[in-house]
């Protein structure tokens, strides 16, 4: 094992050469955030933690606070999966297992759902939302992107369900449970790896969705963490880099902490299958 | 409790699996249904339990009629052939299934489940999940969780179709007591002649949805309705010859050799075509109705041997013997025939 380590060397050598630049962007990404740098210079100098104001000074007027922002992203990503995965877990249950008409027609119009990019339907949505008061409002955009991220939750969920063996259900009814009863305790359990992927996966996407909230919620009390760092660099007279570095990781650790817990759940997403 | 199916009929869109099928099952009895892959068994288990509606006919339970009672009011237990366990619940729970359901007493719970787990002797068992289970013992748990609320009919889907061969030995013992201990009905669905025989009290047997014949293991064995039925019971297997009525006997085709026709048959008119049966038991070195041919087959069976023996005109005759009869692949013999054990069957297959 060690010796064929030893031959691989030159290829880690090159490898490491290539991915040199992303690296030193993470790197500086961190640093800038509690460093000031001197004008023309690239080694930072000294250590300050003014660029991470924003999480305790009360923000400039007409401006909101991070914090009410993090809560709406959380809100907005929290609400987002559970809308999507209740409505994915029993359309996908009921696209897998029951005899229903135009079945072939649903997961042909799924799969092409799932294809039409986002950005065709934005005007049309936009519209909507305006006319039924729901513009720039959070809950315009959950319910715009729990729709949105539907057929692709549907889809996996369908084929979760369909690697459960048909006779336990089958059993259960037989034991003298209900239909529902089955699906709870008996089915649901077998697909639960299945449904907490498919949590994550929407989580995050909901988590660092900026199209959508942009658009449809771009002012005031929506905003998503997203807005707030996009109007950031948009907004001001004299633009703060390293401020806006900050916030940048503020909101990207969620997702990091998010995908250190739970990479094995979202890699099974594409496994698509139960075991034991 | 009595099972009574009168006038079923299946049919998957156009394709009718079962055509007006009856069938009785007496109280305490076990039953086989029996029949090659595609006959229709599961059809037929599935109806009885209530997964499949009948397209028309009647069901009844004793004296109730629930053709129409949906399954989870049957009370009938089902072991399928994958034993469909619950994978994200321990053995204990698995069988405490059907109890829960009803919502009985945690005490009331527990002291069944330990009861029937002492039946099936799975005791120690209990706090494991079905992955860490042997075949057998999950078999032994299925059977648990489908008798622990005490049903009225035990439905078992092929129960030893996925063990090994020693062990299906041991649960086909097991499953009988079980069964005569409680006390049960229950209907075995197989295709292995040898289970239904020694499990089952009768048998039907199915053929392409209908059921060709309904008797006792014995019963059908020796004197089976047809030349299909014959064929499907036994191991080894029955051999057939084939050939013509002459002269009020029985020539073989494409050879000059009459043998006479068993006694108490009626023979079909001069010429018509018949088939003898001749079970390998029944063609042994000893009988005094001598056919002459070749060794064309040894096979060691341990205790005994099994010979294919090839005559002049090319038909197939087995014999099942002693070990130590000592005879060589391409022997010339003339062995012989029991008479009145031959079975005759007519131009459409019954039997005479
Ligand atoms: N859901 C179904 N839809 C259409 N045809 C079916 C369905 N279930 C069974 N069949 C057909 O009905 C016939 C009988 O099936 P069944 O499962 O009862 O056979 P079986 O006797 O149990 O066979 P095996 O020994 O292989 O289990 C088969 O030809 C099968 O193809
Ligand atoms: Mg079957």
């Amino acid at each position: 094992m060690t010796s064929s380590n030893f031959r691989s060397w030159p290829l880690f050598l090159v490898l490491a050469v290539i991915s040199m630049p992303l690296v030193i962007m993470y790197v500086y990404l961190f640093v800038d955030t509690v460093t000031d740098t001197t004008a023309g210079s690239l080694i930072p100098d000294r250590f300050t933690l003014h660029h991470w104001r924003f999480l305790w000074e009360e923000p400039e007027t007409g401006r909101v606070s991070i914090w009410t922002v993090t809560l709406n992203t959380f809100i907005f990503a929290t609400c987002t999966t559970l809308i999507n995965v209740s409505a994915s877990v029993t359309a996908g249950y009921a696209l897998s297992r029951l005899n229903m008409p135009f079945k072939r027609f649903f997961l042909g119009g799924i799969l092409t759902l799932h294809a039409f990019p986002t950005i065709t339907l934005i005007i049309s949505i936009f519209l909507i939302l305006q006319m039924i008061g729901l513009y720039n409002t959070l809950i315009g955009v959950i319910l715009v992107k729990a729709a949105l991220e539907l057929p692709l939750g549907i889809w996996i969920m369908k084929g979760f369900f369909d690697n459960v063996p048909w006779e336990i259900e089958m059993a259960g009814l037989q034991d003298g449970a209900s239909r529902f009863t089955v699906w709870w305790k008996l089915v649901l359990p077998q697909v639960q790896p299945g449904v907490a992927a498919l949590s994550v996966f929407v989580f995050l996407s909901a988590w660092s969705e900026f199209i959508l909230p942009q658009v449809l919620a771009p002012s005031g009390s929506a905003q998503v963490l997203s807005t707030y760092l996009s109007n950031l660099i948009f907004d001001d007279m004299k633009p703060d880099f390293n401020m806006f570095k900050s916030v940048g990781v503020f909101y990207a650790l969620p997702v990091i902490v998010i995908y250190l817990i739970f990479n094995k759940q979202l890699m099974n997403i594409y496994g698509g299958g139960t075991k034991g | 409790m009595r099972i009574s199916i009168e006038n079923f009929t299946k049919s998957f869109g156009d394709t009718t699996v079962i055509e007006d099928m009856s069938l009785e099952i007496g109280d305490g009895e076990m039953l086989a249904l029996l029949g090659p892959s595609g006959c229709g068994k599961s059809t037929t288990l599935f109806a009885i339990c209530g997964i499949h509606r009948m397209n028309a006919g009647r069901l009844m339970f004793g004296d109730a009629d629930v053709t129409e009672v949906s399954s989870q009011k049957r009370n009938v237990g089902v072991v399928f052939q994958n034993y469909a366990l619950y994978p994200h619940m321990n053995v204990y729970e698995n069988i405490a299934f059907p109890l829960k359901v009803r919502k009985e007493s945690k005490a009331e719970v527990d002291r069944k489940v330990q009861e029937i787990a002492g039946l099936v002797h799975i005791g120690e068992l209990l706090q494991r999940r079905p992955m860490q289970l042997s075949g057998g013992q999950q078999q032994r748990v299925a059977l648990a969780r489908a008798l622990i609320r005490k049903p009225d009919i035990l439905l078992l889907d092929e129960p030893l179709a996925n063990l090994d061969a020693k062990l299906r030995l041991e649960m086909r013992s097991e499953i009988r007591r079980i069964q005569l201990a409680t006390g049960i009905t229950a209907v075995l669905v197989t295709h292995d002649q040898v289970e239904a025989m020694s499990m089952c009290d009768r048998i039907a047997l199915m053929d392409k949805g209908q059921i060709v014949q309904l008797s006792t293991p014995k019963d059908m064995y020796e004197s089976p309705s047809s030349d299909f039925v014959a064929g499907f019971l036994g191991n080894p297997p029955i051999a057939f010859l084939d050939g013509t009525v002459a002269d009020g006997g029985f020539r073989l085709a494409n050879s000059q050799v009459t043998l006479p026709v068993p006694s108490g048959i009626e023979v079909p008119g001069e010429g018509a075509p018949m088939r003898f049966g001749v079970r390998p038991e029944f063609f042994q070195p000893g009988n005094p109705l001598k056919v002459p041919g070749k060794v064309s087959f040894v096979e060691t069976q341990g205790r005994e041997e099994l010979y294919d023996v090839t005559l002049e005109n090319g038909a197939v005759l087995r014999s099942i013997q002693s070990q130590n009869a000592g005879f060589k692949l391409g022997q010339e013999v003339s062995w012989g025939i029991e008479q009145d054990r031959v079975l005759a069957f007519g131009p459409d297959g019954n039997r005479l």
